[in-house]
């Protein structure tokens, strides 16, 4: 600890506490991709226009991944968003056309779609005391089953402007995806560092005895963020819904993996207790921008997932081997 | 008789603690060894160099009248010592036969398992201890008594010259520790030695042969068990000469601040009732495993009651769990300060205020300010030595995570405080530091449960002194009439008590 601040103490203090920020690793990785990307494809990648189109693909990302990370800082995990994220997206677009409910219920009816799953996942976890892995790996399956059943399958199309607004749209020339995912960060940044139940979040992941002897409550709390997870997915998959114009019962399949993803490249830690929300939305950044550059520089869509895997692992050894040399000069330093 | 195993001198420290200073056993071939002390006097740690477990610091050990070396436990087995834990290692879900030759696969053709010839071997030391029970059973599907067995067929197997049981009989019905003594004895005709760890007396008269006391990491002496009497080893085990140190004061002792009424909750808490009144410290003495911590889980709201009634300022509580709890005021410094007490990942400042987050709020939002002014003050009061608030609580010394634990419960006000074993593995001055707040906390009216292993720490400590053993209540006397003896006495000489009926 001494040492990193004797190294400091010759740069502005504001370098400093950056330095000593959790996610200046990530951000620093984050940096560096954004660098390579440009020498190796110039102004096709540091356009505006280019810039704002991987930030607008990866806020969908970015918003699932703000929901898993807070399930992951109680030492759980969620896999049931991908489908979550279909059946939410599903439901209003057919509250939409079929059921002849208006925009905006159809909009809050598809996010307590998310809700329900979400305290079904929190109810298995607690009351039946269910693992999370396996409790949401069946809400997963039953959440996809459910898209296709009501929908039989087929795409529900030709959705009103207004609806579509959500995933097209624009304010101020922001699209509108991006501005949903900046007011959920702040939303949830300040949850996590402002309200109690933010503080019982970490308290859960960082020893759930511990925190029950000291009165949190543990399965309110849990049920909670699982809630917030399904939300999140059911924001996510209703904006991709308004984004295409079409509700999909198969939107979706296999992005909780995406949403891990973000989450471990954001350097939060997966037994819990370590984290906090714009980590995950840089990780979901670093694969944004990974995927956009792969593609500028013509690599097959085929091998893209490969190398996604590669920097997943470098990314997470990068920082698990700064963690351990900052805690390692703790120790001495004591 | 040849002398088997001859251990010397034996000196072993752990970082604050001197566990084993100068201890000796002498083990014959054939004789059954009691080894007896308290909680902490070092059975267990002589028990685990013995096996290889860990490296003693000083000390020689012969065996068969050859110095050896024992530098991991397959060098233990080797030489032909087996230790029989409490808790049975064994795999659940692999057959009994499985079990005994665990890492020492019976193979066909190098690579391959030989199933018959593991199952026909494994029937012969089934014989050996007289368990009738198919090798093919899994072990999830015995009783412990039986796995026991298993366990003693597996020491067989290897050629153990010296058994060690540790506690062997707590959790055995009375017919089946006949059917032990009885297999000990017919190791015993053949020359094994075993080495009988126990804290019932009774039972160590009917079985050993000679008994050998260990007191705080002492060796006190051996005896012949036909020259020993109930007294004398009591008086081995506890005559130690009582500090002074303790600081309990003399303060006026209040209302009745909580009471706990007929509370059962599982095999290891029956029909507990008692008092502690404000002002009041209230030791709870026993052995390790007696029930204690479980009570104090229970009333605390931590583990589900079955039957019974809790009342704080003479309110009943109704709803139970921790939070409720809490909200009367009581608060809970557990057994285990690192598993159950911190959060070990997160700083000082958010250990503090975990149980009063209610407090730091401001216009609805937790208030960094109004925590870290807690915490600082805390820090202050109670002495806590940390680099500062921010600091992460595993980065701080024993005794000062546990300063944080009890600033934890003093942030939220609590008027009933209980203390699990407050001071375990904790140096003396932090010890020393934390009996004074315990005085400081009575005279300001909090009510103090503790429960403590150690009992000069109650006999100092406490104004009122309850014995628990094997989960009831076996006795209560004040200070003035408590010694040291009397309590180990209803400990070690209690019989059995049929399990009261839950009404």
């Amino acid at each position: 600890m001494s040492k990193s601040n004797n190294f400091g103490a010759g740069v502005p203090g504001l370098f400093r506490k950056l330095r000593q920020a959790s996610t200046f690793n990530i951000f620093m990785i984050l940096l560096g991709m954004c660098l390579i990307m440009t020498f190796a494809a110039g102004n096709k990648f540091l356009s505006v226009s280019n810039i704002t189109s991987v930030v607008r693909q990866f806020s969908f990302y970015a918003i699932m991944s703000i929901g898993m990370v807070l399930v992951i800082l109680t030492g759980g995990i969620d896999l049931s968003v991908g489908s979550v994220f279909a059946f939410s997206g599903v439901i209003s677009c057919m509250a939409i056309m079929r059921w002849g409910v208006p925009v905006i219920p159809s909009v809050l009816l598809g996010i307590l779609a998310g809700a329900v799953f979400g305290l079904l996942n929190g109810l298995c976890i607690t009351k039946l005391q269910l693992p999370p892995f396996i409790a949401t790996l069946g809400t997963m399956s039953i959440a996809r089953g459910l898209s296709y059943g009501i929908t039989g399958g087929y795409p529900i199309g030709g959705l009103p402007d207004s609806f579509k607004f959500i995933g097209l749209g624009s304010i101020l020339d922001i699209p509108t995806p991006i501005i949903w995912m900046i007011l959920l960060a702040l939303l949830f940044s300040v949850f996590l560092r402002f309200t109690v139940r933010g503080r019982w979040v970490y308290a859960i992941g960082g020893n759930e005895e511990a925190a029950r002897i000291s009165g949190v409550k543990v399965n309110q709390t849990k049920c909670l963020v699982y809630m917030f997870s399904g939300m999140m997915a059911a924001v996510a998959g209703i904006a991709t819904a308004a984004r295409l114009g079409v509700g999909q019962s198969t939107a979706g399949s296999g992005y909780e993996m995406d949403a891990i993803a973000g989450v471990i490249i954001g350097g939060a830690s997966v037994s819990g207790g370590y984290g906090n929300i714009i980590g995950p939305i840089m990780g979901a950044a670093i694969m944004g921008v990974l995927r956009n550059g792969l593609v500028l520089l013509d690599v097959s869509a085929y091998w893209q997932q490969a190398v996604i895997g590669v920097v997943i692992i470098i990314a997470v050894s990068f920082d698990k081997l700064q963690h351990d040399r900052k805690s390692a000069s703790i120790s001495v330093s004591k | 008789m040849q002398e088997l195993l001859q251990m010397h001198n034996i000196r072993k420290s752990f970082p604050g603690v001197q566990a084993l200073r100068g201890v000796n056993l002498s083990i014959r071939a054939g004789e059954v060894h009691a080894l007896i002390g308290e909680n902490g006097a070092g059975k267990s740690t002589l028990m685990k160099i013995l096996s290889g477990v860990y490296a003693m610091d000083e000390g020689e050990v012969f065996w068969e009248g050859k110095k050896v070396d024992i530098p991991s436990t397959s060098a233990a087995t080797e030489l032909g010592i087996s230790i029989i834990y409490q808790e049975l290692n064994q795999l659940p879900n692999m057959s009994v036969a499985e079990n005994i030759f665990l890492g020492r696969e019976k193979r066909a053709r190098k690579i391959f398992l030989n199933s018959r010839e593991t199952l026909s071997e494994a029937r012969v030391f089934l014989d050996n201890v007289g368990l009738d029970v198919d090798a093919r059973t899994l072990c999830k599907d015995l009783s412990i008594a039986q796995r026991q067995m298993v366990e003693i067929a597996k020491a067989l197997s290897v050629n153990a010259r010296l058994i060690v049981m540790d506690e062997p009989t707590s959790s055995l019905t009375d017919r089946e520790i006949t059917l032990l003594f009885g297999l000990i004895n017919r190791l015993r005709e053949h020359g094994v030695a075993v080495v009988f760890i126990s804290h019932k007396l009774e039972e160590i008269f009917q079985i050993s042969d000679r008994i050998t006391v260990l007191r705080d990491g002492e060796y006190i002496g051996t005896i012949d068990t036909a020259d020993s009497s109930e007294d004398l080893l009591i008086q081995m085990m506890v005559g130690r000469s009582l500090t002074g140190f303790y600081p309990k004061r003399a303060v006026p002792i209040g209302e009745v601040a909580l009471e706990v009424e007929h509370l059962n909750a599982g095999r290891s808490v029956r029909d507990i009732s008692f008092f502690v009144r404000s002002g009041e410290i209230l030791g709870f003495a026993g052995l390790v495993g007696a029930g204690r911590s479980e009570t104090m889980r229970a009333i605390f709201g931590v583990d589900p009651m079955e039957s019974g009634r809790i009342s704080v300022n003479g309110k009943m509580l109704s709803h139970h769990s921790p939070s409720d709890a809490i909200a009367c005021g009581i608060g809970l410094v557990p057994e285990d300060r690192k598993l159950q007490g911190l959060i070990l990942k997160m700083t000082v400042r958010e250990n503090t205020t975990l149980a009063s987050m209610e407090e730091t709020r401001e216009n609805g939002f937790v208030s960094r300010r109004r925590e870290e002014q807690i915490a600082r003050e805390y820090v202050k009061k109670l002495d806590i030595r940390t680099a500062g608030t921010e600091q992460k609580a595993a980065n701080l010394s024993g005794g000062n995570q546990q300063k944080v634990v009890i600033a934890k419960w003093l942030a939220t006000g609590s008027r009933v405080l209980i203390l699990d074993s407050p001071t375990r593995g904790i140096d003396v001055g932090a010890k020393k530091e934390i009996h004074e707040l315990m005085g400081e906390l009575a005279s300001r009216g909090v009510a103090i449960i503790m429960v403590s292993s150690e009992l000069p720490e109650i006999l100092g400590m406490c104004d009122r002194i309850i014995v628990m053993h094997e989960g009831s209540i076996r006795g209560e006397m004040p200070r003035s009439e408590a010694t040291q003896e009397k309590i180990m006495e209803i400990i070690l000489t209690s019989k059995k008590q049929a399990i009261p009926q839950v009404e």
